[in-house]
């Protein structure tokens, strides 16, 4: 379900996060996950967060909920609102509260994810009691078996009371989506919820998300490396690389005319359509270490655009308006990708 | 653009991820190439990088290495044991009978009944100690390491077997077996204690290292050896046995300290070495009489027992941290 | 679930024959039963042939063998050498003794070494942490025999300068112990300080292991799940974090009954208790065969029990094992 906002009229944003930055204290220096990272999301729409691993993707979704171990984590400055509740500032016991209650989590591995001793009926109720304290167990089983069928496991009554390891991965993650589901959160937050999934599993539970989309009317929070996944379910994207945010937009904006030589990279790294003899053109070298950054830019080492333009060495690019609505990029010479259509477009076109 | 050599200590077994192409751009190596030129050079820098980043890590431990120190002035203290030791071990001295220990006059741990130095007699038992302890630990990890590897190498029945027989070892109370062995086949000789008792822990380290191997086994560079026709004791020595040392090593400090301990009880008990080679254990025992009065004839060899195994572990914590420093040691 | 713990039975049988085998055949390798007799001057030669007849001395390993498991199926595990008293109504006296001392020990260890982990765990780093780390070291280096023997000094020193008794220092009773309540107490002192030598080492040991064990279950995925879900933090740490590290621990403490069995032989000496520990070092010391055989045998059948217990306990607290 696309959220139709080109009427105009721009609702408050749901979830808005600014400056976040996390540190990590390890053994070999401090890894600075997350650095300054802003973006909205909105009610009932699909934001798609891209990225590879190291990003920093998953770290500032965990940062806003609060799931960071604060010893060797630490939040070092940053805002995050809820529903125009700061989340930061808020007691413990009340993020508690919200957590599983209105901003629901669903993990990349379910087979670790789930407490492999308890049954995953259980685990589903767990989750509602602890929102519902008036609800009892009863209720909660039948809540539970509810959900499971809702999620598409077969015979959800049996399978309430069997252990994870008896399921097979894709209903040990339609597990977790029910498990996520249970209290009608207003936002959900995917952290690869296929990644760990067979490719044939994959489509499935992406029909299951899609249900639970249509059934909590989430808005949903889909983090990723896969371009397939955020052009198939996301409204809005967001870039990140090396823990800052490179360019967000709207999803048709930023896979057809993408204003940052990363997203760029990604777009030209895709297979191409056309039967060919084309080789792979990957993004030349790896990605930084979070411990030690390049100084400026992030990604001017891998740059073609740069090329080696000390302004790109020296000075980190802030988020800039592309020129068209709601297009940010986080790119100096941004405004030299004018006019660039990636070749998803001019394949289609051609 | 460079190319990075990556050293993790995350993955298990120290693997090492050779990142980037070594080649000029464009060129595609052909995979079998790509694949022997990683598998030996990777072999090569990952076995060396591998020790010196645990040398580096144990250093920063100053516990261990302040126990490697003091087990150090111990040992050497034990192995030059009659240049050392003020007194002789059997120096009777009816005079000097039963005195407690003081620092000036010499007697630093006291004396006996029969005036004989405790602190001269407490180093010959260290010299006699270790040498059994040590004996005790390199059997038991030849022996342990050596079925380990078979077991888990082979797999299926001979794992089964082997496995089969440590289970049995293991159903039988170990200081009682030792006692009873002891008892029959003759005490006496620190050397046959030594075996005997390595006989027993054996089995422990066998089940680690045969752990150790069924996993090993499944990595790709051995089946890239067989490929290349590596035979099966060049695979199980020259590959699968380095990374697997780490904890090896590990868990033989770990037999080091029990081995001390063990010796002692069984030659306090009486079923252990045998006068008159000095013994820890049997000092202590000679106290036990008289302890009442003369408490130190107990504390100060049980002190120096005490200060060698902690010393024992300490070092062996450390290596543990330098050598295995995310994985839990699993039996 | 009752398939897993058939099998697991089924499978102790055969053990369990082999090791009785396996102890017989060792000591009788080891020992000539009556090499102690053959040198005692007052002995006659008639005599040990009178007895190498009865007990089948002069047949093969294999036949001595199946007279010893009759004699000890049928004749209570049959009687030592020249004694007519069988053997197992002396065993039937000390084990009980024994078994009250080591399941003491091992209650005791498990309460404070699974607390203090626990605690240890959560304070990560802390000056407690720092504590029962050192008390654990110190508790592994530890001479058992040593450790009890100082405490013996030093309580009776105690009695001896204040004339106050807090915990005997040797015997299960005093003379007159009395009945009921003060029977129980006279015998809780005598055994206090045993059972806190005994486990002293198992302290240290479920301490360690379970701090470790807490520490790693607390980074896993589904310990995460748990707090992502709003469970409050007692819950996620008490039924999703300890629940699942004390698994290893529960399953370690049945396993250990061989080196709490070890732990007692030589703490009953010192402490001069009357139980299984204390008979095998007689016969052990009077190089009497057919008694240490018979002890192996049921200290042997106890530990197949006692893994069965973990197989069992482990199986109960994770259901991935049952279908193995």
């Amino acid at each position: 379900m696309r959220s139709t906002r080109r009427s105009g009229f721009v609702p408050d944003p749901l979830l808005s996060i600014r400056d976040l930055t996390v540190d990590f204290a390890t053994e070999d220096g401090v890894v600075h996950a997350v650095q300054g990272v802003t973006y909205d999301v909105y009610p009932g729409e699909t934001l798609g967060i891209v990225g590879e691993s190291g990003s920093g993707k998953s770290v500032s979704m965990l940062a806003v909920l609060g799931l960071i171990p604060q010893p060797p984590g630490k939040i070092v400055r940053g805002d995050a609102s809820f529903k125009g509740r700061n989340l930061m500032q808020m007691p413990n016991d009340e993020l508690r509260q919200l957590r599983g209650g209105e901003m629901a989590m669903i993990f990349q591995d379910p087979m670790t994810s789930l407490n492999p001793v308890l049954a995953v009926g259980f685990q589903i109720s767990e989750a509602i009691i602890a929102h519902n304290s008036d609800v009892g167990a009863e209720k909660a089983r039948e809540r539970g078996i509810e959900l499971l069928d809702l999620v598409g496991v077969p015979n959800p009554d049996q399978r309430y009371d069997q252990f994870p390891h008896e399921f097979s991965g894709g209903m040990r993650q339609r597990a977790m989506i029910a498990m996520a589901i249970a209290n009608s959160p207003s936002m959900l937050i995917a952290d690869e919820p296929t990644t760990a999934l067979d490719v044939t599993i994959q489509a499935q539970i992406i029909e299951v998300l899609k249900a639970a989309q249509r059934e909590t009317q989430a808005a949903t929070i889909l983090i990723t490396h896969d371009l397939g996944l955020v052009a198939e379910l996301a409204d809005r994207v967001v870039v990140m690389y090396a823990g800052r945010v490179v360019e967000s937009g709207d999803v048709y904006t930023i896979f057809a005319n993408p204003r940052h030589p990363y997203t760029v990279g990604l777009m030209e790294s895709l297979p191409g359509l056309t039967v060919g003899d084309e080789s792979l053109q990957p993004i030349p070298g790896q990605p930084p270490s979070l411990i030690s950054l390049p100084p400026g830019c992030a990604f001017h080492p891998r740059c073609s655009l740069s090329n080696g333009r000390p302004r790109c060495r020296t000075e980190v690019p802030e988020l800039h308006e592309t020129g068209h609505p709601e297009h940010w990029s986080a790119c100096h010479f941004l405004a030299e990708l004018e006019g660039y259509k990636s070749k998803l477009v001019t394949e289609a076109i051609g | 653009m460079s190319d990075h050599s990556l050293e993790t200590d995350l993955a298990p077994a120290g693997t090492v991820a050779v990142v980037g192409a070594s080649a000029p751009l464009g060129e595609i190596q052909t995979e079998e190439a790509q694949k022997s030129s990683f598998y030996e050079s990777g072999l090569e820098v990952e076995v060396r990088s591998q020790w010196t980043y645990a040398r580096r890590r144990f250093f920063r431990h100053r516990l261990a290495v302040a126990s490697l120190v003091v087990l150090t002035v111990i040992l050497l203290a034990g192995a030059f044991a009659s240049w050392v030791a003020p007194y002789p071990y059997d120096g009777i001295d009816l005079d000097a009978a039963g005195t407690a220990p003081t620092l000036s006059g010499g007697h630093i741990f006291g004396t006996d009944l029969l005036g004989r130095d405790y602190f001269s007699r407490v180093i010959y038992g260290i010299r006699t100690t270790e040498r059994v302890a040590f004996l005790v630990a390199i059997l038991a990890v030849v022996i342990g390491t050596g079925i380990g590897m078979v077991a888990g190498y082979y797999g299926r029945w001979v794992d089964n077997g082997l496995m089969r027989i440590t289970d049995l070892v293991l159903t039988l109370p170990g200081l009682a077996v030792l006692l009873t062995a002891a008892a029959f086949l003759g005490k006496g000789s620190p050397y046959r204690v030594a075996v005997i008792l390595a006989l027993l822990f054996w089995t422990t380290l066998a089940r680690l290292v045969r752990g150790q191997f069924l996993s090993l086994r499944e990595k790709e560079y051995v089946d890239a050896a067989k490929a290349a026709g590596a035979g099966d004791l060049r695979i199980m020595f020259r590959h699968m046995l380095p990374n697997s040392l780490g904890p090896i090593i590990v868990f033989g400090t770990l037999i080091l300290g029990i081995a001390i301990l063990t010796e002692a009880a069984l030659s306090f008990l009486g079923f252990g070495i045998q006068p008159p080679t000095p013994a820890l254990g049997k000092l202590i025992a000679d106290g036990q009489d008289v302890s009442q009065s003369m408490w130190w004839l107990v504390l100060c060899p049980g002190l120096t027992i005490v200060l060698i195994v902690l010393c024992v572990n300490f070092v062996g914590d450390g290596l543990r941290d330098a050598l295995d420093p995310t994985q839990r040691i699993r039996a | 679930m009752l398939a897993y713990i058939l099998r697991r039975i089924l499978y102790s049988i055969p053990v369990l024959i082999a090791a009785s085998f396996l102890i017989f055949t060792m000591v009788s390798a080891f020992g000539d039963p009556m090499s102690e007799l053959r040198l005692n001057p007052l002995v006659s030669k008639q005599t040990l042939e009178k007895q190498a007849e009865e007990k089948h001395l002069n047949d093969p390993i294999p036949v001595r063998y199946g007279y010893w498991v009759k004699d000890a199926v049928t004749n209570k595990f049959g009687t030592p050498l020249f004694v007519n008293e069988p053997i197992w109504n002396d065993l039937k006296r000390v084990i009980p003794h024994t078994i009250a001392l080591v399941v003491c020990a091992e209650l005791l260890a498990l309460l404070f070494g699974v607390a203090i982990g626990i605690y240890s765990a959560i304070r990560q780093y802390s000056p407690f942490d720092y504590a029962a780390t050192t008390f654990s070291f110190l508790g592994f280096a530890m001479p058992v025999f040593w450790l009890a023997l100082m405490l013996q000094i030093g309580f009776t020193n105690l009695f001896i300068s204040t004339h106050v008794r807090i915990f005997y220092t040797s015997g299960l009773s005093s003379v007159d112990p009395g009945t009921g309540p003060h029977w129980l107490l006279d015998r809780a002192q005598h055994l206090a300080i045993p059972v806190m030598v005994l486990a002293v080492l198992n302290i240290a040991v479920y301490s360690r292991y379970m701090r470790a064990s807490l520490l790693e279950v607390v980074n896993t995925d589904y310990v995460r799940t748990a707090r992502a879900k709003g469970l409050t933090e007692q819950r996620v740490t008490i039924r999703h974090a300890v629940r699942n590290a004390l698994t290893p621990v529960v399953t370690l403490s049945a396993l250990s009954f061989g080196a709490l069995i070890g732990g007692a032989i030589i703490t009953e000496s010192i402490f001069q208790l009357d139980g299984m520990g204390n008979y095998f070092i007689q016969n052990l010391l009077s190089q009497d065969v057919y008694p240490v055989m018979a002890w192996l045998m049921i200290t042997a059948i106890m530990i197949i029990l006692f893994n069965l217990i973990a197989d069992i306990l482990y199986g109960i607290l994770d259901p991935r094992v049952r279908y193995e």
